[in-house]
């Protein structure tokens, strides 16, 4: 097994290569440089072309691209154009908030889409399927950003039962008290992300319990005389669970590249926030770094979903 | 010699008449569906309302700013639906945008279908170095941050219009359609008809495009549906964060976008709720009819 994540990570050595490349690229397309931040009506355009030398902006590109990679390589992702601080400072705080809400929504989404997956295949072509797979067909067909509105109108509007907008209450105090602001603030856009996100979790537990049921060795364990609910959930369930757990890593990259929409729709202070906020200031130097980030965090999903799925299922091993 | 020649074209004759039949039965399972057809009429309805209206529309007076007129509500002055921040009126606003998004939706897909099939046929078929290098490609861009990406593109390209962002979506969409069609090739490649037509002297280009291809067509017809939903998905949502369709295009993602203003949720509803209704009904019809025509696709493989 440790073959194959060693395979695996080294396969993402390139990856991440050509990744950093193409993000310099796009980088170096956008207007502005590094000084664009600090240049104030009484700089000196002699000195600020000296400083440019200095910094080696006028060197060959792919000298630049090398310094730039290793800036990257001690976590020096440059200085906000806009705010004048470092960008890494910038990134965290939003990180942290889309952190927490992307657990939640995880969490949420595996509570919603297991019950419902378990129940579609256990009572396959029943009510409860049938149900299930119309909210399945809902779920998949509405684009995401029409359902959050849709939530936000009528749990945050009309019926006013969740805040809609922000990370936590102004007049949120102490520890128990922002704590628990921080939770209110979370649930509306968390189940409503969480929904959106079961398709493909409750689609493949479904199919999971429905081909195992005719499996050879469910049948030899029933005519042992194994009690059906023990059939199914020590043999039928268990089986059927493992792809879900290999999701885990393509429901986290899911959750990042919708989270720009999420946090747009709640002004939920996140990175996806941060990111929209930054093309419209057009802070080129912190939309370079979150594109980068997006892109390595989309690589460590997958990842951890193919190790995952080779600890679970021994026959992708590499021998 | 002639009597072979004769023989390959009563095999080719036999070979032709397979799809339509399969086509039959797709087209048979569908009107007997009954919400099937419902859903298709409303397509249908919707495409009448947006392409024929838009005719009768003068692009130029829909997006024309007229501040006079701005904030009308539902029925005011003669605009039924009322009218924007720019005094435009939303029902035109809604049959052009419609109109645009759908053909969006419809191009991407075009172009991703043309060159997924293309890819797909190529790698499935070829296998091997061909097959190992274009999956790498498309690997990588399918982990790349495709929104976060062409927002940034939206923003930094030069004399950015609707053509330009169709190349954009494309740019990420071909790469799941290329998958789906190698794969279906991939389990085709040691069919019989193939090793015969291959055995028979037919050259690669005919093998693929020739028998493979007409053996897929209910495949592409059941995911140009569902690519074109998901497309008019794409584009409604970047426009609805302001970094699709150029402001002076109008798209249903862009008037989706007034809600993006607290204000107009909760006073004006009539600015982004329209364009949200009609989106629902698109995304939801268009993807019931996918739906039905995937099982009905499934039911003619039980057939075969």
């Amino acid at each position: 097994m440790w073959k194959t994540v060693l395979r695996r990570i080294l396969i993402m050595i390139p990856q991440l290569l050509i990744l950093s490349l193409l993000v310099f690229v796009l980088a170096k397309m956008m207007p502005g440089d590094p000084f664009t931040g600090m240049i104030n009506p009484n700089s000196d355009p002699k000195t600020i072309a000296r400083l440019k030398q200095e910094m080696g902006l006028n060197d060959a590109p792919w000298v630049q691209y090398c310094r730039w990679l290793g800036n990257l390589m001690h976590g020096d992702l440059g200085q906000s154009y806009i705010q004048k601080v470092p960008v890494a400072s910038l990134i965290w705080d939003r990180a942290v908030n889309t952190f927490w809400l992307s657990l939640m929504s995880v969490i949420l989404t595996y509570l919603i889409a297991i019950p419902m997956g378990i129940s579609a295949g256990r009572h396959q072509d029943g009510w409860q399927d049938q149900s299930i797979q119309v909210f399945n067909y809902i779920t998949f067909a509405i684009p995401a950003f029409v359902f959050y509105i849709l939530g936000l109108w009528l749990f945050g509007f009309t019926l006013g039962w969740f805040p809609i907008s922000g990370s936590v209450s102004d007049t949120a105090t102490g520890f128990w008290g922002i704590f628990f602001s921080r939770i209110y603030h979370l649930i509306l856009p968390a189940i409503l992300s969480a929904i959106i996100g079961t398709t493909a979790t409750v689609q493949y537990l479904r199919t999971g319990i429905v081909d195992n049921k005719v499996e050879d060795y469910v049948r030899t364990a029933r005519s042992k005389g194994v009690p059906d609910r023990v059939v199914f959930n020590k043999h039928i369930l268990r089986n059927s669970l493992l792809p879900i757990a290999a999701f885990l890593g393509n429901t986290i990259t899911g959750l990042l590249s919708g989270s720009m929409i999420i946090e747009q729709v709640f002004s939920y202070p996140g990175m996806g926030k941060l990111f929209l906020d930054s093309i419209g200031q057009r802070d080129y130097s912190t939309l370079t770094a979150l594109i980068l980030l997006f892109g390595i965090l989309t690589l460590v999903g997958n990842l951890l979903s193919d190790i995952i799925m080779s600890i679970i299922d021994p026959r992708i091993r590499v021998q | 010699m002639a009597k072979d020649k004769s023989s390959k074209k009563d095999i080719n004759k036999t070979k032709a008449s397979l799809p339509p039949s399969g086509f039959k039965v797709v087209v048979r399972e569908i009107t007997h569906d009954k919400i099937a057809m419902v859903a298709f009429s409303i397509i249908v309805l919707i495409l009448l309302l947006t392409f024929v209206g838009s005719l009768f529309l003068n692009g130029k007076n829909v997006t024309e700013v007229n501040i006079a007129e701005a904030y009308y509500g539902w029925g005011e002055a003669g605009h039924i639906l009322g009218t924007d921040d720019g005094g435009r009126d939303i029902l035109q606003e809604l049959i052009v945008g419609g109109r645009n998004s759908i053909l969006i939706g419809i191009s991407v897909t075009l172009v991703c279908e043309v060159v997924g099939l293309v890819v797909g046929l190529v790698t499935g078929y070829y296998g091997g170095v061909v097959d190992a290098i274009i999956m790498r490609v498309v690997d990588f861009i399918q982990i790349l941050p495709m929104m976060p990406i062409i927002i940034v593109l939206t923003t930094t390209i030069p004399n950015y219009n609707a053509v330009t962002l169709v190349w954009l979506i494309s740019m990420f969409g071909w790469t799941g359609t290329a998958r789906y069609y190698r794969s279906f090739v991939l389990s085709q490649r040691g069919r019989d008809y193939v090793l015969a037509s291959k055995t028979s002297g037919s050259s690669d280009l005919k093998v693929m495009f020739r028998e493979v291809l007409p053996n897929i067509t209910s495949m592409i017809i059941i995911d140009v549906v569902l690519t074109v939903a998901g497309n008019i998905g794409v584009e409604t949502s970047l426009s609805f964060l302001g970094y699709g369709l150029p402001p002076s295009t109008p798209s249903l993602g862009t008037l989706i976008g007034f809600a993006n203003d607290p204000v107009n949720v909760t006073t004006r509803p009539w600015l982004w709720l329209p364009a949200t209704i009609l989106l629902l009904l698109i995304s939801l019809s268009i993807n019931y009819v996918g739906r039905a025509l995937q099982r009905a696709g499934d039911a003619r493989q039980r057939e075969n």
